[in-house]
């Protein structure tokens, strides 16, 4: 029963090393495989035969061939994952994440009743956003869930890529469903240093489009003259895509240093080009081209004399001529449009805010936007100098066309547009946005506060958290059901300030139903108050966690 | 190695160690269990929540009904009791209430407990006191009828290994070849017959051959080396009169024949290494590891839970626990009975020391002597460094050029990712089972400054 035992050489990639005996191990395979009846095996030691002799030879074999196995032969080790120099993870804040990250596959109340429990997943972009603030390093043991989470979740993406740092690109360089991460977040994936001149302008002159991209957006952000620069080198024999793309990430750091080159751009192969060139020059106050829109504007919109008191008297532009079309007017209307108004709202549009107050005997921006205007253009005039405002962040015009708060959105003077009404808003400082905002839903509730709400800081200043609160409360006395507020509810969760959970908690309460309320509401909105407390106070409980020397 | 010195069990008064939201986690029956419970963790839900100085908690948790339910959880056992009507164990209740303890201390004031959950532990203290005394007068009661009883199965189950091995040899006169063509009703067929034959273990391995055909390129080879072993277990049952006798106790074990635990206690701080489940059949199987500080054992806890149960058995990773555990006999196997438990739940213990893995191949080929049926051995591989290769991973020696490739099974979950993301290429110490197949990672260390977990086990699986 003894054979020689000899280790065929060492396979790599396998820890199964066969013997060779005196009859191979495939021999035996092989009459195993086709029957011992047709394909006897060589008589075994003792000269037994048959099926049974075959099982012990291979009986035999088998635990020797375990017994004896060998280890394969290393094959070449993956590089170490970089240093990284961020301090670790609290031990509580890293529970925490481990959470957020077990909950985020868990189905969040798709169907039916919310419960009272907080919607982890809403909290992991807070949570992340926090985490880097703080500048910790993510827990290597985590690092598979957080790519997994922003694999399927793309608003993820920048925390999570910010968060992992070097040794989440490394991990996700080994894992093809990871591609996504090496595709790199803005500026993240720089293979060079970009503050060295020579490697930028290879990269520059060498680099993949996504690679010029994020070059030309980091040095812009650090140096805007440099990245013009740089542009110019090339910019002749860019294509149109890239042009756009290029002349685009000058609105970072935008100024009247960029305007030689924004005019020559207006005269552009390629239309998009020009209507960008336009759109940004129009953005300078003092540039050649916001010069020629007031030119023509003041032509257009004009102080009435003709009557008693003063109102605006507008005379739409009759024709579209090719220096209109060059500094980006589009001559042809979309469908529906008159082009004479079409015309006017681009001119008002791109016109500085500021020559209005000469035009009209120095009065303010408030006084001008009061003003009657004649042969029913309010709405165009309005609304253009509404986009101006945006477009130029005027906060002075943009209060102005806001009106007070308490005015009904459709009376007030402006747009009754929300959507516009959340861009004026984003123009204000932050204060003065959170207590116009207060104020609107004091007059109006919150049925239609859901985009305004969505401009504002977070966490709310103290008076919009308030009257966000007071609002819910006052839908909940008048018997509505909570769900038709669920929107809100939901950024409240995580926006309000977490030092609010106290007050609130009078809310959890399930309240006697009143007369002619929904059945049932009450025990839902209480439900509702509880998870909104539950979840400041997670969020609180989190930020203590991410704070170094908290208790 | 301490050896048990059967003193009453003694209880620290001194603060006990929380548990970690990993540990927590790791007791959860399943996943629904997990998540459930960590929609409880928070303050909202609790009220009149506490803990006591030699680790109770209880506390109210409000649910749909008027009345709340109560919570009680000894983690000392760990043992818990619900007034809910849920039927797993431990319930989301209780697992909402370890959860947000482990991650908020203010919720879970120190306190004196309330009557009820005062009752349910004081009479569960009673009993654990009580126990030994009980459990001295084991045995049937009339020995001479087990005796007939279990010579009445040892005819049967010899019946059954005669009529597989007839069916064994007409399988290899005729080919493995015609095993393809007729699939799993042949081996399913051959299965029921073992049952009949009440010997489990014979029907568990001639099932697991008909999953073999269809387990890809070389299958005729590996049909054969099943095949073989299943024959030398027949073989070792038709003699095992006259085999050595922790070997007969090994082929008892693999033909069916469940052994009580009756080799001697050994006592010991177990570090808790892995606890995974894995469905076979109708049953879950969970699975602990468990690594003796003393004594250097490696210690298998087997548990089993019906369908739709999870087994009750529950032990987070990275814990400690002064316990005896009872060998089951058996030459060289690891399983064993967890018995009387000292101390509360206490702090983390250091890696098993682990060695390359040349040894750890070694380890495996030294347990195959006394078991030749075993398909894989815990070791502890250290220093190693997850490395991918052609079609695979494997885990290389830090200082040297061999490796062990990692089990095809272990390469499709989450374990493989949290190991290589752990490493970050450097060497890290793994716990696993090694074995023909390849090794699977069961639990991981890091090495060096940046470790997160203080040197607790980092569950793979």
């Amino acid at each position: 029963m003894t054979s020689p035992r000899t280790p065929t050489g060492t396979t790599t990639g396998t820890a199964v090393q066969r013997t060779t005996t005196t009859t191979p191990w495939e021999e035996l395979v092989t009459s195993a495989l086709l029957g011992t009846d047709r394909r006897p095996p060589a008589p075994g030691p003792g000269g037994r035969e048959g099926p049974v002799a075959l099982l012990d030879e291979a009986a035999l074999r088998t635990v020797r061939h375990r017994a004896g196995l060998l280890p394969a032969e290393a094959a070449e080790r993956p590089e170490r994952a970089p240093a990284d120099p961020r301090p670790p993870l609290p031990a509580a804040a890293r529970h925490r994440l481990g959470h957020l990250l077990a909950d985020r596959s868990a189905p969040s109340g798709g169907s039916g009743r919310r419960g009272t429990a907080p919607d982890l997943t809403e909290l992991l972009p807070q949570w992340l956003a926090s985490a880097n603030r703080h500048g910790f390093r993510a827990p290597s043991v985590l690092l598979p869930a957080l790519l997994d989470a922003a694999r399927a979740r793309t608003d993820l993406r920048a925390h999570v890529l910010g968060f992992a740092g070097p040794r989440g690109l490394w991990l996700a360089a080994m894992n093809p469903e990871w591609k996504f991460a090496l595709r790199g977040a803005p500026g993240g994936s720089l293979p060079s240093d970009t503050t060295d001149p020579d490697a930028a302008r290879r990269l520059w002159e060498e680099g993949l489009f996504a690679e010029r991209v994020a070059l030309l957006v980091a040095v812009r952000r650090r140096e805007p003259a440099a990245a013009l620069a740089l542009l110019s080198t090339t910019w002749s024999t860019e294509r149109a895509e890239d042009r756009l793309m290029f002349v685009d990430s000058l609105r970072t750091g935008l100024s009247g240093a960029d305007e030689g080159f924004l005019e020559e751009a207006l005269t552009d192969r390629s239309r998009n080009v020009r209507a960008t060139a336009a759109e940004l020059l129009s953005a300078l106050p003092g540039s050649a081209l916001a010069e020629r829109m007031a030119a023509r504007a003041v032509s257009c919109v004009n102080p009435d004399r003709t009557g008693g008191a003063a109102s605006i008297a507008v005379e739409a532009p009759h024709e579209c001529d090719a220096s209109m079309q060059r500094d980006g007017i589009v001559p042809v209307p979309p469908a529906g449009r008159g082009e004479r108004s079409w015309w006017l709202g681009q001119l008002v549009e791109a016109t500085p805010l500021a020559i209005w107050r000469d035009r009209f005997g120095g009065r303010s921006a408030q006084e001008i936007v009061g003003l009657p205007v004649a042969d029913g253009w309010t709405e165009e005039l309005h609304a253009a100098w509404c986009r101006a405002a945006v477009r130029q962040r005027d906060p002075e015009w943009a209060r102005a066309l806001l009106g007070t708060p308490s005015t009904p959105p459709a009376n007030g003077p402006g747009t009754a547009s929300l959507a516009e009404r959340a861009k004026l808003l984003a123009t204000l400082p932050g204060a003065e946005r959170a207590v116009w905002v207060a104020d609107f839903i004091a007059a109006h509730g919150l049925s239609e506060a859901f985009q305004l709400l969505g401009v504002c800081a977070v966490p709310w200043a103290e008076p919009l958290g308030r009257s966000v609160v007071d609002a819910l409360d006052i839908a909940r006395d008048a018997g509505s059901y909570p769900w038709s507020f669920s929107g809100v509810m939901g950024l409240a969760e995580r926006c309000l300030d977490p030092a609010e959970a106290d007050r609130l908690e009078v809310l959890t309460a399930t309240p006697d139903e009143p007369e002619g309320a929904a059945p049932g509401a009450g025990g839902y909105w209480s439900e509702a108050f509880q998870r909104l407390v539950s979840t400041l106070r997670l969020r609180s409980a989190m930020e203590r966690e991410l704070t170094p020397g908290a208790p | 190695m301490l050896l048990s010195h059967g003193g009453e069990p003694s209880r620290t008064a001194g603060p006990v160690a929380r548990w970690t939201v990993e540990q927590v986690q790791a007791l959860a029956p399943d996943e629904a269990s997990r998540k459930a419970g960590a929609r409880l963790a928070s303050a909202g839900p609790w009220s009149g929540a506490g803990h006591g100085p030699a680790g109770e908690v209880w506390g109210l948790c409000k649910g749909s009904g008027s009345k709340p339910y109560r919570t009680v959880i000894d983690t000392a056992g760990p043992a818990y009791r619900c007034s809910c009507p849920s039927r797993k164990f431990p319930c989301k209740h209780a697992l909402g209430l370890l959860l947000l303890q482990a991650s908020d201390d203010a919720a879970v004031p120190p306190g004196e407990a309330p009557d009820w959950a005062r009752e349910w532990l004081e009479g569960r203290r009673r009993r654990a006191v009580e126990q030994p005394g009980a459990d001295a007068a084991p045995g049937p009661a009339d020995p001479e009828a087990a005796r007939r009883r279990a010579e009445r199965r040892a005819a049967r189950i010899t019946g059954g290994a005669r009529e597989l091995e007839q069916r064994l040899a007409d399988l290899l006169r005729g080919g493995l070849a015609s095993a393809d063509q007729a699939g799993y009703g042949l081996w399913e067929e051959t299965a029921a017959r073992m049952v009949d034959a009440q010997a489990p273990g014979l029907a568990a391995r001639v099932r697991e051959l008909g999953a073999i055909p269809a387990s890809g390129p070389g299958w005729p080879a590996r049909l054969l080396e099943e095949c073989a072993l299943l024959h030398l277990l027949d073989t070792a049952w038709l003699g095992v009169d006259r085999l050595p006798d922790p070997l007969a106790a090994t082929v008892r074990t693999r033909v069916g024949l469940t052994a009580a635990a009756d080799g001697a206690p050994v006592r010991d701080h177990w570090l808790v290494l892995a606890q995974y489940d894995t469905p076979d059949g109708k049953i879950v199987t969970r699975r602990i590891w468990l690594y003796g500080k003393e004594s250097g054992r490696t210690a298998l806890l087997l548990s089993f839970g019906a369908a739709g149960r999870s087994p009750g058995q529950a032990m987070p990773v990275g814990l400690t626990v002064d316990a005896e555990l009872t060998p089951f006999p058996g030459g060289g196997q690891p399983r064993a009975e967890l018995g009387r438990q000292f101390d509360p739940p206490a702090t983390p213990g250091t890696p098993p020391a682990g060695g390359p893995t040349r040894a750890a191949l070694a380890a495996y080929g030294h347990a195959l002597c006394e078991d030749p049926w075993l398909d894989s051995w815990p070791v502890t591989l250290r220093d190693v460094i997850p490395t991918p290769s052609s079609g695979g991973w494997q885990l290389t020696d830090a200082d040297g050029t061999s490796a062990l490739p990692l089990a095809p099974s272990s390469l499709s979950g989450p374990g493989l990712w949290k190991l290589v993301a752990l490493s970050g290429g450097g060497p890290v110490t793994v716990f696993g089972t090694c074995g023909h197949r390849g090794f699977d990672p069961l639990a991981a260390w890091a090495t060096g400054e940046d470790d997160d977990h203080d040197g607790r086990p980092v569950p793979l699986v």
